[in-house]
């Protein structure tokens, strides 16, 4: 009797530290999940201000004028201009 | 001390009962005490201990972005600071105030002024600061400033799309145009959740979302960037020019009914919104009524093809050039001769379109009117549609009945105009517009033939050809249709003599239309005031631009049109 209680006793301490050990990983884990899920955010965040950024910098009327002033661009006269039809046997 | 502790043993029972009974007495109170923090007072222990580790922290969730369509950004949300502060914590030393006010760029005296307000409790000192700044600020270490986290719209296009775009408030709720009309999708929920932090202030454990937070979603507009940029660049210029009070462009896919764009003049930068005034926020293609004036011709001339009453080659006799209904005349500005209907058109001439309309029944022109959409809402999902103004056919007299044949006693809105007009731009059937992306062409109401609808577009192409009205509409490579418009301004009840809006409406390539331009410009007031000499060049500049985008094939030879004198120039009267 006193041995099935000894041995009852030790498997209840095993589950016992298995149980904090368990949950204290979950704790870790799941502080890990959270900080992955800010990085996320923050990237996200960031994804969105570079496209920002990126619509300012090419912004039509900016480009026309750097095309147009600085590179000296013009469009091609509408007689150069070929239209093809993807698709169509030449 | 034997003897003694032998005469001890005799005590009398009653104490050790006593003590017994004492004992009992204490483990019964503590007993109760345990039932009483167990059972009875569990939930707010248990909320003390809570308040110790969880907390309920709000879980953020950012605006919809709204897009092109071809996915280039028109309005990003991004995360900046509020700085606000509880006026009787702060203690700022001279520098520290001087160092704050600076870093928020906000004047000194307006800083302090709120700082000593004692009474209140809580107060911004700046809204939606860049987070940098916030964090040079936090850097400070202020005693009773605080920060809290908040979103702010911007919006690269600037002022070229801030008419159909609109913009939000400084809580982050769309105040006009898309961003209020697709509030709801637009804008996310935040949620709120539980959590249980440790001693570092870590989250460890969720314990139970609340709500769950909700990101709103991205809108894919129909709105073609390049295109937008190219109409209200055109459509600025010309304002310019014509020293006009204000203008407004649409264009149309005409296959899909999406707008490709949609720009108005005055204009706004959505990015700093001070000192607005409701002219510059007014969407004028949505919103703002106008008679047409000659721009309405084509749908009365397509009921008389289509009832059989006439052919593009039947004569009209349009001379002297005035017609007298009851004690009301109608004139042209030319002196008229006997002309075929399709030279009706092609001069605009009011006399020949007066006598056609009067040979219709006024219910079958106010049922294709009303058909074509002009007296209703476009129910685009806008904010602030114009309806205009049809009125039932059974009030008209016979002199309005003339007059609505050529877009006087007749409101619409540029929008609606240009939509009416997707009826000879396809074969007769009217599209329903859309303001988000489809992608893929539709099919819409049949109203008109084929026949009728062809032959219309044969006259709308035969009035941008010199003689006609509107030659300044054409393009280089392209077979343009369309109608010019001059129409005198309505005032106080009745027609101002010196104020007109000029409009043009028409469609290329016209041997199998794309796209579908109107543009209206309001009170020109350089001397021209021609729908042909304000507006048609509008037109061409985004046409042949916009053509060009798409990728559309050529169906004219590659020669600059021809304008024809000045003199031999056909110049409409409304």
């Amino acid at each position: 009797m006193a041995k099935l209680n000894l041995l009852l006793l030790a498997v209840l301490v095993a589950c016992a530290i298995g149980l904090v050990t368990s949950q204290h990983k979950a704790r870790k884990l799941f502080s890990e999940l959270e900080r992955e899920q800010n990085r996320a955010r923050d990237l996200d965040v960031e994804y969105g201000r570079l496209q920002l950024e990126a619509s300012t910098w090419g912004l039509h009327s900016r480009v026309e004028k750097i095309a147009t002033g600085t590179l000296r661009l013009r469009a091609p006269e509408p007689r150069r201009v070929r239209i093809v039809t993807p698709g169509a046997a030449h | 001390m034997n003897a003694a502790t032998q005469g001890l043993v005799r005590l009398p029972v009653w104490r050790a009962r006593f003590v017994l009974a004492a004992l009992l007495a204490a483990f019964a109170v503590l007993g109760g005490r345990s039932v009483y923090l167990q059972a009875l007072q569990t939930g707010f222990l248990q909320e003390k201990g809570d308040a110790r580790y969880s907390r309920l922290i709000e879980a953020p969730a950012t605006r919809g972005r709204i897009l092109d369509r071809n996915g280039e950004a028109l309005a990003v949300s991004t995360p900046v600071k509020s700085v606000w502060a509880i006026p009787a914590d702060t203690e700022l030393s001279g520098p520290e105030r001087r160092k704050l006010a600076s870093l928020l760029s906000v004047e000194r005296n307006e800083l302090a002024k709120k700082l000593e307000d004692a009474s209140r409790d809580f107060v911004y000192l700046k809204r939606q600061v860049a987070p940098e700044v916030a964090e040079s600020v936090a850097a400070l270490g202020l005693k009773g400033i605080y920060q809290h986290p908040e979103y702010r719209r911007y919006y690269p296009g600037g002022e070229v799309t801030a008419h159909v775009i609109g913009f939000t408030g400084v809580d982050d709720a769309g105040q006009e145009g898309i961003e209020l009309a697709h509030q709801a999708s637009l804008g996310g929920k935040p949620g709120t959740r539980r959590v249980i932090k440790d001693r570092l202030g870590r989250i460890v454990e969720d314990v139970e979302s609340i709500r769950e937070a909700q990101d709103g979603r991205d809108l894919t507009l129909s709105i073609d960037s390049k295109i937008q940029n190219l109409a209200y660049g055109a459509l600025k210029t010309a304002v310019v020019q014509h020293r006009a009070k204000a203008g407004a462009v649409v264009a149309l896919d005409v296959r899909s009914g999406e707008i490709l764009a949609l720009a108005n003049v005055p204009s706004y930068n959505p990015n700093s919104r001070a000192r607005l005034g409701g002219a510059q926020l007014r969407n004028r293609v949505i919103t703002d009524l106008f008679e047409p004036g000659s721009t309405l011709k084509p749908f009365t001339l397509a009921l008389a093809i289509e009832s059989g009453k006439l052919t593009p080659a039947t004569t009209v006799q349009t001379a002297p050039g005035r017609l007298t209904i009851g004690n009301y005349t109608i004139h042209d500005t030319h002196p008229g001769a006997a002309l075929s209907a399709a030279q009706v058109l092609q001069k605009s001439s009011n006399v020949g379109m007066a006598k056609i309309a009067l040979s219709l029944p006024r219910e079958a022109m106010w049922d294709l009117f009303k058909h074509v959409g002009f007296g209703a809402a476009p129910q685009l999902g806008f904010p602030g549609e114009a309806a205009g103004r049809l009125r039932h056919y059974r009030s008209w007299r016979p002199i309005e009945q003339a007059t609505m044949a050529y877009g006087m006693g007749i409101s619409v809105s540029l929008v609606q105009l240009a939509r009416a007009y997707t009826v000879f731009a396809r074969d007769g059937e009217l599209v329903a517009l859309s303001l988000v992306k489809t992608g893929t062409a539709t099919s819409g109401e049949k109203l008109l033939s084929t026949e009728t609808a062809r032959a219309v577009r044969a006259m709308l192409e035969l009035a941008v050809q010199p003689g006609g009205t509107g030659p300044r509409a054409r393009v280089m490579g392209w077979r343009v249709a369309g109608k010019t418009g001059t129409a005198h301004k309505q005032e106080n009840g009745g027609y101002a003599p010196d104020k007109y809006v000029a409009s043009f409406v028409g469609f290329a390539p016209a041997s199998a239309p794309r796209l579908l331009v109107a543009v209206m410009i309001d009170e020109p007031s350089t001397g021209e005031h021609y729908g042909g000499m304000v507006a048609a060049p509008v037109f061409a500049q985004v046409m042949q631009g916009a053509l060009r985008m798409m990728g559309v094939a050529h169906d004219a030879p590659l020669e600059p049109p021809e304008l024809p004198a000045e003199d031999e120039e056909a110049k409409e009267n409304t």
